[in-house]
């Protein structure tokens, strides 16, 4: 939890000898916590002081990385409760579940690893694979973690076995590669621990209570594991969202440590429904790490959306590519729409003229990703920037007729675009997105 | 170790809207009332939440051929009457029928607040559960066949859709008039739909029967902002702004259903996956999602859909399961 100027003010020497720049101990300190400065700026600080303040400073969920290289995934960090206060930061991570004695073990491996898609501009990927233990035998295991390894190259792994001995046969293959380890229980955690530590890899640790969880914690930390995550071994969804719900508010709300780590979350189920519920629930509700049992591109595809709409920034919405979209398959005499380039504005637009049915030109405008009304206050959609969008698309070439529908909001714009664009006609369009298709259709259609 | 477990008690609450009437009104054979909970949803742990989310399922009164072919298939030629249609959403799982009335649409028949009400009686007579009924979504046709059935249906307590800005004093009137909720829908606005609950409680009808439509965006197209603009509502109810305690109902199956994932069988990338699967956990997905925004209705489409929404508001409403003995871990 951030500390307070004040908080910081007791630390200091309280001598406000200026040497830091600031005219005051006290200055010094607030800015300090708007971390507008440096700690380091203060030559008679002391060790301690320097410790305790760094501790403080620490994330309260600490950031946890899987793997290594290009595909290595960091969970944690998250600072918020609901992602309006700012904002959601590292997308969980999607892991989808193999056994070590599956027949289609190779196969699930591949889809995990080559899976991708791309949704307004990012491409998204599953963020590893989980091998379990069920054979329950160290050596089948360690083939199955070769075959993982193999086959989805540089895809970050969860090892997954109760017996230590399987633990340290796969850490023989992927030991040098951050591996997960999947997990120390009360009862043998030391064995666990101690794989943990010698390979400097992450550690899930299980109990069946928020107690015995924090109790294992300050165990495996005290054996000197830094990086772990927690299975707090739910009951059910209730139990679940009541569970990671409690977790992330005492990392939060209390700066209660032994708690401040990601969460692991098992969304598998019987049907794919249910698995989508249980991993939409846990996109939503605080989970880091998130193991899926369908090998379904469906549910991939779903899942990872889901991540990518919850995570975005609040304050910086997606953009969509300023450019011309055909929706449908418009030919020289279908009508011509200009929007921006604010993702939900593209979405709310397309989609209405999608469903009128009727083929058209969408002429998105690069206007810093702002809605119609909000660019249009902010200067970034006006007539001149219409017109030359209008110009700079080679559209002229590709149409029959010469008419422009600008969105209704900005009614008021189309003398002056007509006089930017001579020899166009300039329609007003609705100002709801949802009236598109009878514009269309009416309006359009008799002009 | 015994760790405190920090619980959030607020001052407010979400008032209880309660939807159909039955002995001494109406002729519902079931009521569903939603709201009354005193904290964020499904945390039993310290808040009470004394009413499930219920599941609306969307009945329309023309057969609705621009629907993606999963949903008519699905429906078959019941959904070519309302009552059967009705009847058998009833039967799959709907508390709910939300009625929409798009043969009134100037494009779509024109139908007019005649036909209307006869498809409104119809449906009530066919199933015992309390309706929302929906407008075509043109504001003169709106106010001209929502009052014909609100008249046509005194003391049924439906919720009649959508009350907006531009035609509340019509909509509340009738509702007023006739013993009727209202649907109040504003544009994802935490402001603006507090503004419509004043102006609607300043024309007199009691927020209790009042229920708010904060506007849906589906997973992928804008579900975020209705994430959020709803958890914010629902903190200022339970921080104890009166204007905001009102029930949420969320049009989850007709924004999914009109997005490129469910309408597209083709054409579309392979990784997005098989279409009939997609377009359920779509409509899935984005139904979960809000009811952990706060959701207290969602209106749903498909079957499949129905039950696993069903099966999700189980498992949270669910307050015994609670871990018992330790496993290693769920198995594959």
């Amino acid at each position: 939890m951030a500390l307070s100027g004040l908080d910081i003010y007791k630390q200091l020497p309280k001598t406000n000898c200026k040497e830091c720049g600031f005219p005051t101990c006290l200055a010094f300190a607030m800015k300090l916590a708007q971390k507008g400065t440096e700690l380091s700026k203060c030559p008679y600080v002391t060790e301690e002081t320097r410790a305790a303040l760094d501790a403080a400073a620490a994330p309260p969920i600490r950031l946890v990385s899987i793997g290594v290289g290009e595909r290595a995934v960091s969970v944690g960090n998250e600072t918020v409760m609901f992602r309006h206060e700012k904002t959601f930061v590292h997308p969980p991570a999607l892991m989808l579940r193999v056994a070590d004695d599956a027949t289609d073990l190779a196969a699930r491996v591949e889809l995990a690893g080559e899976y991708s898609v791309e949704r307004v501009g990012m491409l998204l990927v599953l963020g590893g694979v989980v091998v379990e233990n069920r054979s329950g035998d160290a050596a089948t295991f360690a083939k199955a973690v070769a075959a993982v390894h193999a086959g989805a190259p540089g895809v970050p792994i969860v090892l997954m076995s109760p017996d230590p001995k399987a633990i340290e046969a796969g850490l023989g293959v992927v030991g040098a590669e951050r591996p997960l380890i999947h997990a120390a229980m009360p009862s043998g955690w030391e064995a666990f621990a101690t794989l943990a530590k010698r390979h400097n890899c992450p550690l899930v640790i299980r109990a069946a209570s928020i107690d015995g969880l924090a109790e294992l914690s300050a165990l495996v930390t005290g054996a000197g594991v830094e990086d772990v995550v927690l299975d707090p071994s739910p009951a059910g969804a209730g139990d679940s969202l009541a569970l990671f719900t409690q977790l992330r508010r005492l990392a939060l709300k209390k700066n209660f440590r032994p708690l401040g780590y990601p969460i692991i979350a098992f969304a598998g189920a019987e049907s794919v429904e249910d698995e989508v519920i249980a991993a939409a629930q846990a996109i939503a509700k605080y989970a880091g790490v998130i193991v899926l049992d369908h090998a379904e591109p469906a549910l991939f595809y779903t899942l990872l959306t889901l991540c990518q709409n919850l995570y975005t920034d609040p304050q910086k919405p997606i953009q969509v590519e300023p450019k011309l979209y055909a929706v449908g398959t418009p030919g020289a005499d279908s009508p011509l729409l200009i929007t921006t380039n604010f993702s939900l504005t593209y979405f709310s637009v397309s989609g209405e003229v999608e469903a009128s049915g009727k083929p058209c030109w969408l002429l998105v405008a690069d206007a810093d990703g702002l809605s119609v009304l909000t660019s249009w206050a902010a200067g970034k959609f006006d007539a001149v920037k219409i017109a030359k969008t209008v110009k700079e698309s080679g559209l002229a070439e590709k149409l029959s007729h010469r008419k422009l529908v600008i969105p209704g909001h900005v009614a008021g714009l189309s003398g002056e675009v007509e006089e930017e664009l001579p020899g166009w006609q300039i329609m007003v369009g609705p100002r709801d997105a949802v009236e598109i298709p009878s514009y269309l259709k009416t309006v359009w259609s008799a002009s | 170790m015994t760790v405190e477990i920090p619980s959030e008690k607020w001052s407010g609450s979400v008032r209880a809207v309660t939807l159909g009437a039955g002995d001494g009104g109406g002729t519902r054979t079931s009521t569903v009332t939603v709201g009354g909970q005193d904290g964020l949803p499904f945390l039993h742990f310290e808040a009470g939440m004394p009413n499930r989310p219920a599941v609306a399922v969307e009945v329309v009164d023309r057969y609705p051929d621009e629907w993606s072919p999963e949903l008519l298939a699905a429906w078959g030629d019941d959904a070519r009457d309302p009552a059967a249609w009705a009847r058998k959403a009833v039967a799959a799982g709907a508390e709910l029928v939300a009625l929409k009335l798009r043969s009134c649409h100037p494009d779509q028949g024109d139908n007019g607040p005649e036909a209307a009400v006869a498809t409104v009686q119809a449906v009530l007579a066919a199933v015992g559960v309390p309706l929302i009924v929906y407008g075509p979504g043109v504001a003169a046709k709106d106010n001209e066949v929502l009052v014909a059935v609100a008249e046509a249906t005194k003391g049924e307590a439906i919720a009649l859709a959508n009350c907006e800005e531009k035609n509340y004093r019509t909509i509340v009137a009738a509702a007023l008039g006739n013993g009727h909720l209202v649907v109040a829908q504003t544009p994802i606005d935490v402001n603006l739909s507090k503004q419509l609950n004043i102006l609607i409680s300043d024309m007199g009808l009691p927020l209790e029967r009042v229920l708010v439509d904060p506007t849906t965006g589906a997973l992928g197209y804008g579900l975020e902002y209705t994430y959020s603009v709803m958890e914010r509502l629902r903190i200022a109810a339970l921080m104890g702004d009166a204007m905001t305690q009102q029930p949420m109902v969320c049009t989850v199956g007709e924004e999914s259903w009109r997005q490129k994932e469910s309408r597209a069988p083709a054409g579309v990338p392979q990784d997005w996956g098989d279409f009939s699967l997609r377009s359920v956990l779509w409509e899935t997905t984005t139904a979960t999602t809000l009811m952990q925004a706060g959701a207290d209705i969602v209106v749903l489409r498909h079957p499949r859909s129905i039950a696993a929404v069903q099966r999700a508001i189980a498992g949270l409403m669910d307050r015994s399961a609670k871990a018992g003995a330790l496993t290693a871990a769920p198995a594959l």
